[in-house]
């Protein structure tokens, strides 16, 4: 049953803010359970809004959206949220900021500690677990948010561009150890990303979308079977496919005003 | 931001007192100006060291005053901003009114305080506590309602209760600005001490201390003595700011970004 039913299904939904331009018009979109869906498109076309409704921060004008069949406020406890950047509290060392949602959730005080550790050995940061935030690199700060996130072993986990500010290099790991934390403990994952490798390395399914007002316009499916290997990057079937998306991609970008 | 070498920082204000003390002896002299006018500063140190005993007795007494009313204001300034944080509603209704309570002159509240609170030491830490309250109210409600955007996010992601937002998101994120007030009430609770003794201060409460020295002076003519319990409630106010710096070491260093580290 679970099988059958998307976890997330948008239906002819229209966002705007007030009297503003329409952000996202007339989405229709059923994320299946086990899905990586990347959204990919220029800037203003509404692809952080689209996971912004998801986690339920914000309402929606027309239409409908249900997550887990339910509306995205009350399906929170199954969803888990990567923003940007880390948005670690610097107050707090690594090991008590993984600890937050448990916390925030009552959870013990002993299983919290334990979970968290877990959860820290996990993304290769055992070492580090005293360490504030300002004394991680980039890298390490991503991991500790992703160990955070997955704490709850959330069904569902949205990530708004979250190696967008890291070096190629920490991105392609992270890229791959995103896929090996998913293979071990399996969530379906909506991912906003700017690059279209990264999106063709992670994904199932991607969205290429259009601005003003946001919409889809092509949605490409990847199907490279799971587990996937770094070596894929190399392969030309993932260059062919990194073509046809940039080709997509390129359809939808505005001319450049001087 | 780079910081000027230890050596620097210790040389640079000698030499500019040197020069300071220069153009003081260089001033009297050049003006011929009596003792009662403007003593040369061995004068002053000379006075400092003949009044040691009841200069240092009246900076222990003004402390007291200066210790009470910075707790007072501490107290109560950050109740105050955590009440002013829970809504726009209220923040915009109070707050103007707290304005024009710090708007106010203190100097012409305390005959009314002498009347309502008394005079002595309940009126020097009323006084002390009125001065020293606003940075506090002001810099501690900044913090809490400037939490990250993204932090917040998170936690109503999570489902947070609002007093968990409170205690676990805004009240440690406003720990900088309040301590950033604390500072400011810190150079403020000394001279408000004084200015309480000056004003209020009767045989109950802050006769001993160095408001009461400086009326007390004043009147004898004892200008170097004048300078001198300046000298004094100049000392005072460093060890409170010095005390507040400290806390601030405390609070901070291990993770906020004004503390460098170069651990890594």
């Amino acid at each position: 049953m679970a099988a059958v039913s998307p976890i997330v299904n948008f239906t002819s939904l229209q966002k705007r803010y007030g009297d503003g331009p329409v952000v996202l018009e007339n989405i229709d979109l059923s994320v299946q359970t086990g899905d990586f869906v990347s959204f990919i498109g220029p800037s203003g076309c509404g692809k952080s809004t689209i996971l912004k409704l998801v986690s339920g921060l914000n309402p929606w004008t027309q239409g409908d959206l249900k997550v887990a069949g339910m509306k995205p406020r009350e399906a929170r406890d199954r969803q888990a949220f990567i923003f940007q950047d880390a948005t670690l509290l610097p107050w707090l060392t690594a090991q008590l900021n993984v600890e937050i949602p448990l916390r925030l959730r009552r959870v013990s005080a002993t299983e919290r500690v334990n979970k968290a550790r877990e959860m820290l050995a996990l993304v290769g940061l055992a070492g580090v677990s005293g360490y504030y935030p300002r004394q991680l690199s980039g890298g390490m700060r991503m991991r500790v948010s992703i160990a955070r996130a997955l704490t709850l072993a959330p069904e569902l986990l949205l990530l708004d561009e979250p190696f967008g500010a890291l070096d190629e290099m920490t991105r392609n790991r992270l890229n791959e150890e995103l896929l090996a934390l998913r293979a071990q403990s399996p969530f379906t994952a909506m991912f906003v990303t700017h690059s279209v490798a990264e999106a063709v390395f992670l994904s199932n399914r991607i969205f290429v979308m259009a601005a003003r007002p946001g919409r889809f316009h092509a949605e490409i499916r990847v199907n490279f079977p799971y587990p996937r290997e770094p070596a894929l990057r190399a392969s030309k079937e993932f260059q062919l496919k990194v073509n046809e998306v940039s080709q997509r991609l390129h359809e939808v970008e505005e001319p450049v005003h001087a | 931001m780079k910081k000027p070498s230890p050596l620097l920082s210790w040389t640079l204000p000698v030499v500019s007192g040197v020069i300071f003390f220069g153009i003081w002896y260089a001033v009297k002299l050049g003006a011929n100006a009596s003792d009662w006018l403007l003593p040369t500063p061995g004068q002053i140190f000379q006075a400092a060291w003949v009044e040691r005993m009841r200069l240092f007795a009246a900076a222990r007494t003004t402390a007291v005053g200066a210790v009470g009313g910075f707790v007072l204001a501490t107290i109560l300034g950050v109740s105050a901003a955590l009440l002013l944080s829970l809504s726009r509603a209220l923040r915009g209704s109070l707050y103007p009114w707290l304005l024009a309570l710090q708007m106010t002159p203190v100097i012409v509240l305390t005959p009314i305080i002498q009347l309502w609170i008394g005079s002595g030491t309940p009126g020097i830490v009323t006084v002390t506590c009125l001065i020293s309250f606003f940075p506090i109210v002001a810099n501690t409600v900044q913090g809490l309602i400037s939490a990250d955007m993204n932090h917040v996010a998170l936690f109503r992601m999570c489902n947070a209760s609002r007093t968990q937002e409170l205690f676990l998101l805004r009240v440690p994120a406003a720990l900088p600005n309040f301590l950033t007030g604390l500072r400011i009430a810190a150079t403020l609770a000394p001279v408000g001490a004084i200015f309480g003794e000056y004003m209020v201060g009767n045989s109950s409460g802050g006769s001993g201390g160095l408001g009461f020295l400086v009326y007390s002076y004043n009147t004898q003519i004892k200008i170097p003595a004048l300078f001198a319990t300046a000298l004094t409630s100049c000392a005072l106010g460093f060890i409170f700011v010095a005390a507040v710096t400290g806390l601030n070491w405390l609070a901070l260093h291990k993770w906020h970004d004004s503390f460098e580290r170069n651990d890594h």
